[in-house]
């Protein structure tokens, strides 16, 4: 059976079981989307924005679980150990793409806050949804089957000036019993409302998963398929930070879309740490005079594994500042993809964006490309934008072996301090911190770093 | 001791080190000075292991181990250390960090126990008082937008922490305001001891004021010409370079001739 059909089949076979259906709006939507994926089929390298990185292997893969998966509240109690204090918050859990209220628990919220599962809200107030939910055009095909699909995902909403006190996390565990998670996430944040929010995408391969032979071959694993999608009002402040870290058998395919009222923040921290294949799209735009966005980014791959960020930032209105960070670390035959898009558009006087790539080679074998597309449309704008891709610097590791450390902790030791750069920009310590252990987890030696 | 033979290095196929001795005693200090690019801190390097310098030939032989066999960091665990010309900048790591672990790389070289997170603070602190440095340069990142002085100020305040056997000082003394010279000098005097010995590069002989050394050098394209006790370098402030370079042409002319 091709692809194509299973994605039809399963359309056709669950549309009427999924969250929302019977809303006249939504089913409609859905139609559309499913259609339009149907037409475009999986993206490949002869489209432009996939040239580096093609789903067309997504066409021959049985979406199969993981063989002989961890329990999902094992999985669930190790995130929330590591992290001390970030074990606090609120958590939202979903399993396979669905809420699992066993696991989930939220806090107290201060009055105007909304948080619960999309089905839920699906459920009881379509309304709320309709505007926000996205429409069958925007982003590339998998967006659209995404929207025909979702079976759930995070619902958020705060009312004028709400500050949630606590970072929200939102863990995805996929793989368990289903193959492919497909999940849609809304956050809708009204003036001057302020929150931070976690993505975490997390795999259920024990040790010696039978699975990494198929794996290997490509042709068997689990796809996760997740759509965020952020409104920030006048001088909302919304921090993301997604943590990626998937089983090395997934396909991870993800679109992150914000769009700016006047003077909202939008931080971003993109960290791809896991998955086969990860695809993120993340894009902001500026609809309002003064706003701020700061995506920042740090991937690692190694073995044959595969992470591309395609980012875009749309400076549509004056005086809108954009800060943007993107580092990789690769290691084995691993390959990065980082393309900023900065678009100026006529009339966005003064603007101010700057942009970064920055990739670190630990091997002759990975490969990295990084692509910065500038287009400006405006006068009196600052527009600033570099990209390097090298090798741990030989000056650093001599310095440091006349110091006595050895060579393969000095190297260790540059590596993690390149990508831990990146995690300085996290401004919550706990969620730093828990940051700086998953990359730490990956990297040689680096159990040795604990705090540089 | 130190004792360098016939010593000839090269960069990319360059010669630069062309024949160089050198004997250093323990417990003396040396001083080397010459222009500049006659290859002082390629000496400096070589000793401390820089493969990117090939050794075309002689030999370096340290207290009788061969001391170009040995890898950098055994180098620096054994007891060398090199205070850079230029130390090098490394974001994201924190002075801390990088001092307790080089000290602790050293320290169980030599069989005594690790420091612990807070014997290591009162240590550290101790000595950055010495060298003049606030604690706040713990918590940067590695000479990472330090000045110039006070990247020199780190070099030896690693020099006082890691108590080398053999300390190379590679033109210190350079970019220092008079304060810092002599908080520097003094550093460095507090090691001097019989069992340690010292190599100095510099181009000015105000530091020798402060660090009285033993015997003075002449390093010229590649070579020691001319060694002396401190007064050669009284001489070469007066006179500079010229003269000793004319001295070496003559037997170098002698020996073309015959
Ligand atoms: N990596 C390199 N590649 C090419 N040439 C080099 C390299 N390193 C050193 N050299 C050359 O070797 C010569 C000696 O350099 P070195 O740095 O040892 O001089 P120096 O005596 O320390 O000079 P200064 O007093 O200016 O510090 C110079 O001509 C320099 O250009
Ligand atoms: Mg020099």
């Amino acid at each position: 059976m091709s692809t194509l059909e299973h994605w039809l089949q399963r359309y056709n076979a669950g549309r009427d079981a999924l969250p929302g259906a019977g809303v006249p709006w939504l089913d409609a939507l859905r139609e559309e989307a499913i259609m339009r994926f149907a037409d475009e089929g999986w993206p490949s390298n002869r489209l432009e924005n996939w040239r580096h990185t093609s789903l067309a292997l997504l066409e021959e893969r049985s979406f199969a679980p993981a063989a002989a998966p961890l329990a999902p509240e094992a999985v669930l109690q190790r995130l929330r150990r590591d992290g001390e204090e970030a074990a606090g918050g609120h958590w939202l859990v979903f399993v396979d793409g669905r809420h699992a209220p066993a696991l989930s628990e939220l806090g107290a919220l201060p009055g105007g806050a909304e948080i619960c599962s999309l089905a839920e809200v699906l459920a009881t107030h379509p309304d709320w949804v309709e505007a926000y939910f996205g429409t069958v055009e925007e982003g590339a095909s998998p967006v659209a089957l995404n929207a025909a699909l979702a079976t759930d995902g995070a619902f958020v909403r705060l009312a004028r000036g709400v500050a949630l006190d606590a970072p929200l996390h939102v863990v995805f565990i996929g793989g368990v019993r289903e193959g492919a998670s497909l999940v849609r996430n809304l956050i809708v944040a009204e003036a001057g409302a302020e929150a931070t929010i976690v993505e975490h995408y997390v795999g259920v391969e024990g040790a010696g998963d039978v699975q990494a032979g198929a794996a290997a071959a490509g042709t068997a694993g689990a796809l996760t398929n997740a759509v965020t999608r952020i409104a920030a009002a006048q001088d909302a402040r919304i921090t993301h930070l997604k943590l990626q870290e998937e089983d090395r058998s997934t396909v991870h395919v993800a679109q992150i879309a914000a769009v700016q009222a006047r003077g909202s923040v939008f931080a971003s921290h993109s960290l791809s740490f896991g998955a086969q294949l990860a695809r993120n799209d993340i894009t902001t735009r500026f609809d309002g005079e003064g706003c701020e966005a700061l995506l920042n980014g740090l991937f690692h791959v190694d073995g044959r594994r595969h992470v591309d960020h395609h980012t875009r930032i749309d400076h549509a209105q004056p005086r809108g500042t954009s800060r943007e960070f993107y580092r990789g670390v690769l290691d084995g035959a691993g390959r990065g993809v980082f393309a900023g898009r900065i678009l100026v558009a006529p009339g966005a006087v003064r603007t101010d964006a700057m942009q970064r790539a920055d990739n670190l080679l630990l091997s002759p074998q990975a490969e990295a490309d990084a692509r910065p597309e500038l287009e400006i449309y405006a006068d009196d704008v600052k527009c600033a934008h570099g990209s390097t891709v090298g090798q741990i610097d030989e000056d650093s590791l001599f310095y440091l072996r006349t110091r006595g450390l050895d060579e393969a902790h000095a190297r260790n030791l540059l590596t993690y301090a390149f990508a831990a750069e990146v995690l300085e920009r996290i401004g919550l310590a706990p969620l730093k911190r828990r940051a700086q252990a998953a990359i730490r987890a990956r990297l040689p030696g680096g159990e040795l770093m604990e705090a540089l | 001791m130190l004792d360098i033979r016939n010593l000839h290095a090269s960069v990319d196929g360059k010669p630069i080190l062309r024949g160089l001795d050198l004997h250093v005693g323990t417990g003396e200090v040396h001083a080397i000075m010459g222009p500049n690019g006659s290859g002082k801190s390629t000496l400096a390097q070589v000793l401390a292991g820089r493969d990117s310098f090939t050794v075309e030939d002689g030999s370096v032989s340290w207290d009788g181990v061969d001391l170009l066999a040995m890898p950098t960091e055994e180098r620096a665990r054994a007891g060398l250390f090199l205070a850079f010309q230029y130390p090098v900048e490394i974001p994201g790591v924190s002075n801390a960090y990088f001092l307790k672990a080089a000290v602790n790389a050293v320290r169980r070289h030599r069989g005594e126990p690790e420091y612990d997170a807070m014997d290591f603070l009162k240590r550290v602190k101790a000595e950055m008082k010495a060298v003049g440095m606030r604690e706040e340069f713990l918590y940067r990142s590695v000479n990472e937008g330090f000045s110039g002085g006070e990247k020199k100020r780190n070099e030896v305040l690693q020099m006082a922490l890691l108590e080398p056997r053999l300390a190379i000082l590679d033109e210190t003394d350079s970019g220092l305001d008079i304060d810092a010279l002599r908080t520097v000098a003094d550093g460095v005097n507090r090691l001097r001891s019989p069992e340690r010995s010292m190599i100095v590069i510099t181009h000015y002989q105000r530091l020798l004021d402060y660090i009285v050394p033993d015997h003075v050098h002449v390093l010229s394209r590649g070579r020691i010409v001319r060694s002396g006790g401190r007064e050669l370098a009284h001489e070469l402030e007066e006179r500079g370079y010229g003269w000793i370079d004319e001295a070496q042409a003559t037997p170098a002319a002698q020996g073309a001739a015959s």
